[in-house]
């Protein structure tokens, strides 16, 4: 469905950030992982058009969409949920709900989508999109709009970033039901054992390259694994400050 | 009768398609073309100048007053006086408005001067809208001028919206208030074109208690100047607070002059002023919705002004 061939990305700066990243993604749930400023984000935003690639293709359902617009990929359906959702004086949480589905929604659509994210649609639809907003409300309102568009393609950029515990649990299960009710496919950006727990596919992007790719049985015991080694290594610093204090 | 254009023009300024209900004044090109009065407000036309005094009994409640004004001759210039005493407390909303049609060479002008003497303890919401079109040469002026006294305990809240068609205007507004009263202004502007808007605020904050809040969100593109004067003189115990907000498009300019004064060591003054260009990412949010950059701006900009 997705398919990126040899892509790369400079900065203006001529900081290299992609190297020479080709991807096929037929998975349904596919979750890319990796270090922070390995090139996870920048990879998302040039699927979604926010950049455009300096070298190499990318190609979604055949169709060549590497010098495509924003909105032209938005409109052959592809949504992203951003990592940090942008504030809007003015616009209510209805009426982005309505640009998102494409059509004036209605109090009980509204609250269909908003109710997955565990909003109340009454206490909210009136709300503008501004600072009064914490950055968890933010967030689940980002979600619930690329619910409503309900795309073939949705991107999540870390969705679990700013959202407390109790909306973490509800989040994994948003993605559960998304991924069983409907036809089109995730792909999230996420650092959350959890979360890519319940992928098909996991990919590693590390350094600006794809690391690694495969089945999530097979990635991510040996990513769970590194993480193991990690918490020896910290058990071992923290034995000898305890040490170090006690008597 | 009215005509197409002036029946147009009455809808734009007072989203009236027919006669209101309770007591209205509307005057077209210059005269008085309908009244109506209650039990509890009257209206009286002026003897020593152009103008009305609307008079609102005490204890008024529930009623309204509409007073548009509209222009559809070119070349006109208007000059109104209009006196709302308002009684003790009332409680009432007054839509007022202009709109001008100027089709002709001439330029069509309206000077409004309201002045509202708010009694004890009423409530006053203060509507007006301003609407010029124009597909002649002449330009559409306006300058409305407000000036508002509130009594101990009075509150008034007054809306003040001009989107586009106005080439030129200066709109003051002024005001006291006594203990205990509070004053809420929310101005909206849109200016485009070579348009000239200059925005002047002054308030006295006078009584133990009182509070002043005055809100401005203005858009202002193309070649536009926008101008937004604002002090709140803080003489005793008090609140006050203004906040300016403005995007700023193509080659427009934008300046704000926020003036607080605190006269006395009680009085708790505070200013917000932004002025900024719609931000990519606000574009970008909403093209990833499938929207056009020009349908992105358009939206961001209706939301900011709605």
């Amino acid at each position: 469905m997705l398919e990126l061939k040899h892509v790369g990305f400079e900065t203006e700066e001529n900081k290299e950030i992609l190297h020479d990243v080709s991807l096929t993604l037929q998975e349904r749930f596919v979750a890319i992982t990796g270090p922070n400023g390995g090139g996870k984000s920048t990879l998302a935003k040039i699927i979604a058009g926010i950049y455009e690639p300096t070298s190499g293709q990318i190609l979604f359902d055949g169709v060549d969409i590497t010098h495509l617009s924003i909105t032209e990929r938005a409109n052959l359906g592809i949504s992203y949920a951003f990592q940090q959702p942008v504030r809007f004086k003015g616009l209510k949480v209805k009426d982005l709900l309505s640009l998102a589905a494409g059509r004036d929604t209605s109090v009980n659509e509204a609250c269909s989508y908003l109710s997955e994210v565990g909003l109340c649609a009454r206490d909210y639809v009136d709300r503008e999109i501004n600072a009064s907003l914490s950055g968890g409300e933010l967030k689940r309102i980002e979600i619930a709009m690329v619910l409503a568009r309900g795309t073939k393609l949705s991107i999540f950029d870390e969705p679990e970033a700013g959202i407390d515990l109790w909306s973490f649990q509800n989040l994994i299960r948003v993605f559960e039901k998304m991924y069983e009710q409907t036809k089109g496919s995730i792909l999230i950006i996420s650092h959350q054992e959890r979360i890519l727990n319940i992928a098909d596919t996991i990919v590693v992007v590390k350094e600006g390259r794809i690391a690694q790719k495969g089945p999530r049985t097979e990635i991510l015991p040996a990513l769970l694994g590194s993480a193991d080694a990690a918490r020896e290594a910290c058990d071992v610093l923290t034995d000898k400050m305890e040490g170090s204090v006690t008597p | 009768m009215m005509d197409a254009i002036e029946k147009k023009l009455l809808h734009e300024v007072a989203e009236l398609d027919s006669l209101p209900v309770g007591a209205y004044n509307i005057r077209a090109n210059g005269s008085l073309q309908s009244r109506s009065v209650t039990a509890n407000i009257d209206i009286v036309t002026k003897e020593d100048k152009p103008g009305i005094d609307i008079f609102i009994k005490p204890g008024t409640k529930n009623e309204s007053v509409h007073i548009p004004v509209i222009i559809s001759q070119t070349g006109l210039t208007d000059l109104v006086y209009n006196d709302f005493h308002i009684g003790d407390g009332a409680d009432v909303t007054i839509i007022a408005g202009c709109g001008i049609h100027n089709c002709g060479g001439g330029n069509a002008q309206h000077d409004g001067i309201h002045t509202f003497y708010v009694g004890k303890n009423a409530k006053i919401r203060y509507v007006e809208k301003h609407y010029g079109e124009g597909d002649g040469r002449g330009k559409q002026i306006m300058n409305p001028t407000t000036v508002i006294h509130l009594a101990e305990g009075a509150q008034m809240e007054m809306e003040t919206t001009q989107i586009a068609g106005i080439d030129d205007t200066i709109r003051k507004t002024s005001g006291d208030a006594a203990a205990g009263a509070s004053l809420i202004i929310r101005e909206k502007i849109l200016t485009v074109g070579d348009q000239h808007a200059v925005t002047d605020f002054v308030v006295d904050l006078n009584g133990e208690g009182c509070s002043a809040n005055v809100i401005s969100r203005s858009v202002a593109k193309d070649h536009s100047v926008q101008e937004f004067k604002s002090y709140i003189n803080g003489n005793c115990a008090c609140a006050g607070h203004s906040e300016c907000d403005a995007i700023i498009m193509d080659d427009a300019r934008v300046i704000a002059t926020p003036g607080l004064i605190a006269n006395h060591v009680d009085a708790s003054l505070i200013h917000e002023a932004a002025i900024g260009k719609i931000a990519g990412e606000q574009l970008i949010k909403l093209m990833t919705l499938g929207l056009t950059e020009q349908e992105a701006e358009e939206q961001i900009v209706n939301g900011f002004l709605a």
